[in-house]
């Protein structure tokens, strides 16, 4: 993951871009899914996301990312140390590919242990790698159902249980949902689509300046990897400064009564199902104002968000020619008049 | 990509490739069904009991890291084959695939993910033995070319002639351009030179991007700006046909010492010349593959293709899945031994693995629209209504909706079998209209579509809105007698493929024509004038459900 492209090399995107800084700013947003034709560079902004991301501290070893001073008091790594030593970790960025077993997500048996020594412990499994990270399903509408149906589980509980003939293994599992797909490989279930915080479309861009921008860039990248990250070193500092700036301020910022009014009333304008949509459009226009480095969040940034927090929340009318962004523009245009 | 049925033909063209790659690993082939075990790898159990430690089997995809993978029958292969194969593209195996596309029609097409990633797309189909030229290379002149590539360059105006073609073609993939430029670097390094130029140019357009195109480079100039692209899906424009893809690019190409339009030239010098046609028709598959073989596949426990195994509970039409239970239990051998105290080969309810298989159980429901005379435009407009309802919630029924036109002279495919809604919207957006009733043109298309569909492991059920009056004939000439001739022979072959219809008669009155004609399809007859989308949907699907098998 570390020669990935760099996330500020990216042209265009902005959207995209901005969604998921708001996830790393907020991860109780819980997730974006980018939706979007071939080749437009959507699992390269994932992947770009890993190298910009601030490392976390975690207890050293715990394959299960525990926070130093948060430990899972059930930890199956934890509570048999005394002692722990604190180290620094990559965010997480973990692939969920589509043809894994349930075992490899959830964890299974530790094999070596169990045919070497023939003692019972519990390998962990990608959703303990993703913990406090990010967990990433590129063609996510190719997803086995089975797989979903955990998921959703899983990210409903923020933890994973395992239980099997005495391996008895519960861990907390919370990470930031990123899915990527295109629509016309089939439709989402509307439980899934409700668990992405954010949606974004992308499409390739349109000036030709741009694409040539694109491609020169990425052509640079494959030829010599080391000298195009040493060009952009610094713009990748730049913005995991933001980051953390912006995480630091999140808890300062203001949300004004009138601007959750407004919230609740485009929500309720456009018929977006549940508490949810109102709850993940309030704390990305807040991870947003954070990320501007404002004190309190204004109606900018909720106009700014409320594409990406609700475009997907809404009811499918199909009889209504108007795409879902213009129909939230539309509604933004009525309740923030 | 290489479209070719099997034959000395394509059977050359491997050979020869074989030869040029020199002292190069051959490539591996892969197998059309390839289960996910295979394809990604898993646990060896013989050797992880032998050794006492877990072995890992290579997946095929791990085995060919670095190296070329054969994938025989690619328009077989599903979305989920073609996105396994793309995520290992991006990552562990930068090796390359040779495609080997044998589809029978244009509708039988590869999956669009695949093709999204594919440089070269040569077609072998018709082209006899005699007519393939020796290579102009030697191997050793391949290798020597290899070890050029780092030192070539391709100058930026050479890349940004690249760029511009491929907008100017309608290619929104980025992937493209891209893989267009280092065509022309592998090609610079072939012909012993070091900058790339115009020759190259005009061969990685002719080669990466001419069968690409989505539309011809003369649309450029007149197409006006647009700046639908932030909305999806895009509102449809009723004045602008469907073929305009909304990915259009305006942008003036910028000044390079390629002129762009040469390049455009030698592009339209190699796109086929049915082009323009298919592209009216709306019919470019580069999109229209998107949906074959993806989402909503019932899971049995009886038949189908072959699914990984899940833990579950025997008994009813649960079948064990013997290998994969004893996978399950052989880690636990020791473990229960001791706790045991029995010998032995030791299994628990835990360890019952069922068999899964994959069922096709989706239908296809294609609509096949009279758009002649005055009614057309309501009848359309009802029927795309119904269309877009269907898909709207698609994810939990398990359907496919297809759309056929007949007017003028000729039917043409207005939508073809998809379940995604974004697609159906793009394409529905403008419905031509009026005309004459060429109704065994339309009645023929339609049992084309449903035979490929019941090819492809769907049930396909059609629907006809017409008042069944026929007044053109299959040869596009006008002639009621003739016509109705033609439509009522149409009917028969439709019947004989035993595809199960409704007749619905869109007259103001029935129409005693639409009766009989119905009676000759075998199909159900509903009068129904005027109908709405509500009414239309609703009753398509219950005669479906009714006449399903």
């Amino acid at each position: 993951m570390a020669h990935a492209f760099p996330f500020s090399a990216i042209v265009g995107q902005e959207e995209m871009k901005r969604a998921l800084m708001i996830t790393a700013i907020d991860p109780s947003i819980g997730g974006v899914l980018a939706f979007g034709d071939r080749g437009t560079g959507k699992s390269t902004a994932v992947r770009a996301l890993a190298g910009l991301l601030p490392e976390i501290a975690v207890v050293d070893g715990c394959p299960y990312n525990c926070a130093p001073d948060r430990i899972n008091p059930d930890c199956p790594h934890c509570k048999a140390q005394d002692h722990h030593t604190v180290a620094q970790r990559p965010t997480p960025v973990i692939d969920l590919p589509l043809g894994a077993t349930e075992d490899r997500v959830v964890g299974a048996l530790d094999l070596e242990r169990a045919l070497t020594k023939g003692e019972k412990a519990f390998e962990p499994g990608l959703l303990a790698r993703a913990h406090r990270g990010f967990l990433y399903i590129d063609e996510v509408n190719l997803l086995e159902d089975y797989l979903v149906d955990l998921l959703l589980d899983v990210a409903a509980s923020g933890e994973n249980v395992v239980e099997r003939e005495g391996l008895s293994v519960r861990h907390p599992a919370r990470f930031v949902l990123v899915g990527s797909g295109n629509p016309e490989e089939g439709e989402l279930r509307p439980q899934l689509l409700d668990r992405f915080g954010l949606s974004v479309e992308i499409a390739s861009p349109k000036v030709v300046a741009d694409r040539i921008e694109v491609i020169r860039r990425r052509d640079a990248y494959e030829r010599d990897r080391a000298a195009f990250l040493a060009t952009w070193a610094e713009a990748e500092a730049a913005e995991q400064a933001r980051i953390t700036t912006a995480r630091d301020l999140l808890p300062e910022v203001i949300v004004p009564d009138a601007l959750l009014v407004h919230v609740a009333e485009l929500c309720l304008a456009l018929g977006a199902d549940g508490l949810r949509g109102e709850l993940t459009l309030m704390r990305a226009a807040r991870a947003l104002a954070a990320l501007d480095g404002a004190r309190e969040v204004t109606d900018h940034h909720l106009r700014e968000v409320a594409p990406s927090a609700l475009r997907h929340r809404l009811r499918r009318d199909p009889l209504d020619e108007a795409g879902s962004t213009t129909r939230v523009t539309r509604a933004m245009d009525t309740v923030l008049a | 990509m290489l479209r070719a049925r099997p034959g000395p033909a394509r059977d050359r063209w491997l050979s020869d490739y074989r030869t040029l790659i020199g002292d190069q690993p051959a490539p591996l082939r892969m197998p059309p069904a390839i289960g996910d075990e295979r394809l990604l790898g898993g646990l060896d159990l013989s050797a992880t009991l032998t050794a006492g430690r877990p072995v890992h089997l290579p997946g095929l995809l791990e085995m060919a890291a670095g190296r070329g993978l054969i994938l025989p029958m690619a328009e077989r292969a599903t979305a989920g084959l073609a996105a396994r194969i793309g995520a290992a593209w991006d990552g562990p195996w930068p090796g390359y695939l040779i495609g080997l596309d044998e589809g029978a029609s244009t509708e039988e097409a590869p999956p669009a993910a695949l093709m999204d990633r594919m440089a070269f797309r040569p077609m072998l189909d018709g082209i006899a033995m005699a007519a393939l030229a020796p290579s102009a290379f030697t191997p050793e002149e391949v290798t020597a070319a290899r070890a050029r590539l780092p030192d070539v360059t391709v100058p930026p105006d050479v890349v940004d002639a690249l760029i511009a073609t491929a907008a100017a073609l309608g290619i929104p993939s980025l992937r493209a351009p891209l893989l267009a430029v280092r065509a022309a670097r592998a090609a610079t390094a072939l012909s012993e030179s070091d900058t790339a130029g115009e020759i190259e140019a005009r061969l990685a357009t002719q080669l990466v991007l001419a069968w690409r195109a989505r539309q011809m480079p003369e649309q450029v100039e007149e197409d006006t700006p647009d700046d639908r692209a932030q909305d999806d899906p895009p509102p449809p424009d009723p004045d602008t046909p469907p073929q305009d893809s909304p990915e259009t690019d305006t942008e003036t190409p910028t000044e390079a010492d390629i002129p762009p339009d040469l390049l455009l030239e030698a592009a339209r010098a190699v796109l086929p010349p049915d082009l323009l046609a298919k592209l009216l028709a709306g019919n470019s598959r580069a999109t229209s593959q998107g949906s074959t073989g993806a989402g909503e596949e019932s899971v049995s426990l009886r038949r189908g293709r072959p699914l990984a195994s899940r833990p579950g509970r025997l008994g009813g039409e649960a079948r064990l899945d013997l290998i994969a239970t004893l996978r399950a239990a052989a880690p636990w051998q020791p473990l229960r031994r001791r706790q045991t105290g029995k010998a032995g080969l030791l299994i628990r309810p835990d360890d019952f693995r069922i068999r899964r298989f994959r069922r096709t159980k989706e239908s296809a429901l294609i609509f096949v629209v009279d758009a002649s005379g005055s009614s057309a435009m309501a009848r359309l407009a009802e029927a795309k209504g119904a269309v877009e309802l269907m898909l709207a919630d698609a994810y939990k029924r398990r359907e496919q909706v297809g759309l056929i036109a007949f007017r003028g002279d000729g039917a043409e495919v207005i939508l073809p079998l998809t379940k995604s809604l974004v697609q159906a919207k793009r394409r529905l957006g403008g419905l031509p209209g009026g005309g004459g009733t060429p109704l065994a043109s339309g009645l023929l298309m339609g049992a084309e579509m449903a035979l490929s569909a019941r090819r492809a492991g769907l049930t396909p059920f059609l629907a006809v809105l017409t008042d069944g009056r026929a007044n053109i004939g299959r040869d596009g000439q006008p002639g009621r007698p003739q016509a109705m001739e033609d439509a009522t022979a149409a009917a028969r072959a439709l019947r004989a493929t035993g595809i199960p219809a409704v007749l619905i008669d869109t007259a103001n009155r029935p129409q005693r024509s639409a009766e009989s004609l119905s009676a000759e399809m075998g199909a159900r007859y509903v009068a129904l004038p005027r109908a709405g989308a509500q009414e239309l949907s609703a009753l398509v699907q219950n005669v479906s459900k009714d006449s399903a098998p």
